[in-house]
Order: structure tokens, then sequence, then C-alpha cells
């Protein structure tokens, strides 16, 4: 949580990625906390590997890494955008206290039962390749769309 | 756990929401909207933990998208600064009148 506002509070914007890292990784292991294994691996390759490569990429690419004039909105912004971000805050806070009734509950350890039966990545595969599957061909078909649409608009000349 | 993690997203996606609020850096505010789809992603796998496999499955969908989102997007802003030679939203009022 410190990661994040640091993320979003340094002026620099190399400083300012490193520290999305910081807390990029520690939600990784919040979700191994979470009996989530399988997705703490794939956050710290795609997000803190492959995501985050490509910002620093864009930053050194850009040139965007000397010190520069701050680009943090002046006293007014700021005071608005704390004011917005405290009222969001209180519209979630029920939200996080939520309790959820034992109708729709599975009783305690039932995913890691899950997880020790058909493997951690098993677990996670066997309802994406069978429930989910249209979803996830056209989540492929997306990323393709993404591929071509990247290489496009970042040409030079079209 | 669960209270807890719900907490720890809302407050992360608080901090995204501030975040895009209050930069004027392109790369930065979409870096806030990075925190804020993890932030969302945390909620579905604390709520995976009690409710079953699934959410970790849209985790799943929500990563690939956020991948295909921030390919785009980084392009996007190269082609906008090649035509401006500047990332700041400042500048982008193409659209605004007068």
């Amino acid at each position: 949580m410190l990661s994040a506002l640091l993320c979003i509070t340094r002026r620099n914007p190399v400083a300012s990625a490193l520290w999305l890292v910081v807390t990029l990784f520690a939600l990784a292991g919040l979700f191994v906390l979470l009996d989530a294994q399988f997705i703490a691996v794939l956050q710290v390759l795609v997000y803190a590997g492959a995501i985050m490569v490509l910002f620093l990429f864009v930053i050194m690419l850009l040139n965007l890494g000397r010190p520069g004039p701050s680009d943090i909105k002046g006293p007014a912004g700021v005071l608005t955008a704390v004011v917005l971000a405290s009222a969001m805050l209180f519209l979630l806070k029920p939200v996080s206290q939520t309790t959820l009734s034992d109708a729709i509950r599975l009783p305690a350890g039932t995913v890691a039962a899950i997880q020790q039966q058909q493997g951690i990545v098993g677990s996670v595969a066997a309802p994406l390749f069978e429930a989910y599957l249209v979803p996830f061909e056209i989540a492929s078909v997306l990323l393709l769309a993404a591929i071509v649409g990247a290489v496009v608009l970042a040409k030079r000349k079209l | 756990m669960l209270n807890l993690a719900l907490t720890f997203s809302a407050i992360l996606f608080t901090i995204g929401v501030a975040g895009v609020l209050f930069r004027r850096n392109a790369i930065i505010i979409f870096m806030c909207v990075e925190l804020m789809l993890n932030a969302v992603n945390l909620t579905f796998v604390a709520l995976a933990q009690q409710l079953g496999v699934g959410g970790q499955v849209f985790v799943f969908f929500v990563m690939a998208v956020a991948a295909a989102e921030a390919a785009v997007g980084l392009a996007i802003i190269l082609a906008v600064y090649r035509h401006k030679q500047s990332v700041s939203l400042q500048n982008m009022n193409l659209l605004k009148d007068g």
C-alpha cells in the first residue's frame, strides 16, 4: 500500500514505475496467501515481467527519465483528487465489510483441497478449458488484434 | 482474511483513482489504471478462496485484457508523442472548443 502511494506521488516516471513493480510483487505475495499460487506466478511473469518492461521501455524511448517540470496538478487539482478519492473510499467501505452467507460459501479449505487433488495449475486449467473455453478463444483473438493494432499504431508511416 | 483483502483492494483502487485524477503524465495515468485492475484482481482472488476457483479463471482473463490494453495504449502514447512531442494530457485539447 505504501509502495502504491509512492507510485503515484513520485515525480520521476521511472521511479514511479519501479514502485509499481514493488506493488505488483506485494500483490503476488497476497495471492499466495489467498490460495492462488498459479495466479501469483502469472502476476509476476505477466505484470512485473512483461507489462512493466513495456512501460519502462516506452519511458526510456521517449526520454522521460530526466527530471523535468512536475506533472502533478496544482493545489486545486490535488484537493479535488483527495476529496473525490476519500468519497470513493467511503462508498467502498461497506463493500469491504461484506460477509458471505454460509449458503453460498464453500467450507473452509475446499479450494486448497481441490488444488491438492488436481494440482495447482490443473485446478485453474480445468474450468478454463471446459466451462470457459469460448471466452478463452475470444481472449486469444483479442490478443492477436492487440498485437496487430500496436504494430500498426507504432509504425512511423501508415 | 477476506475482509482484510477486500479492504486492501478498496484502498488500492482508491489510490489508483486518485493517481488518475491528479497526474498529467499519460504514462503514469496508464500505470494507475493498471493499479486499479490489480485491485479488482485482488478482490476476485479473495472471493475465489471462499466461492470456488471460477474467480481465479476470471483473473486470468482480466490479465489477458490488461496486457492487450497496455500494448495498444502504449502504442497510442508513442504515436501521440511523435505527433506532439509531449505526453502531458494538458496539451491534448484537439477536441476542445476554441
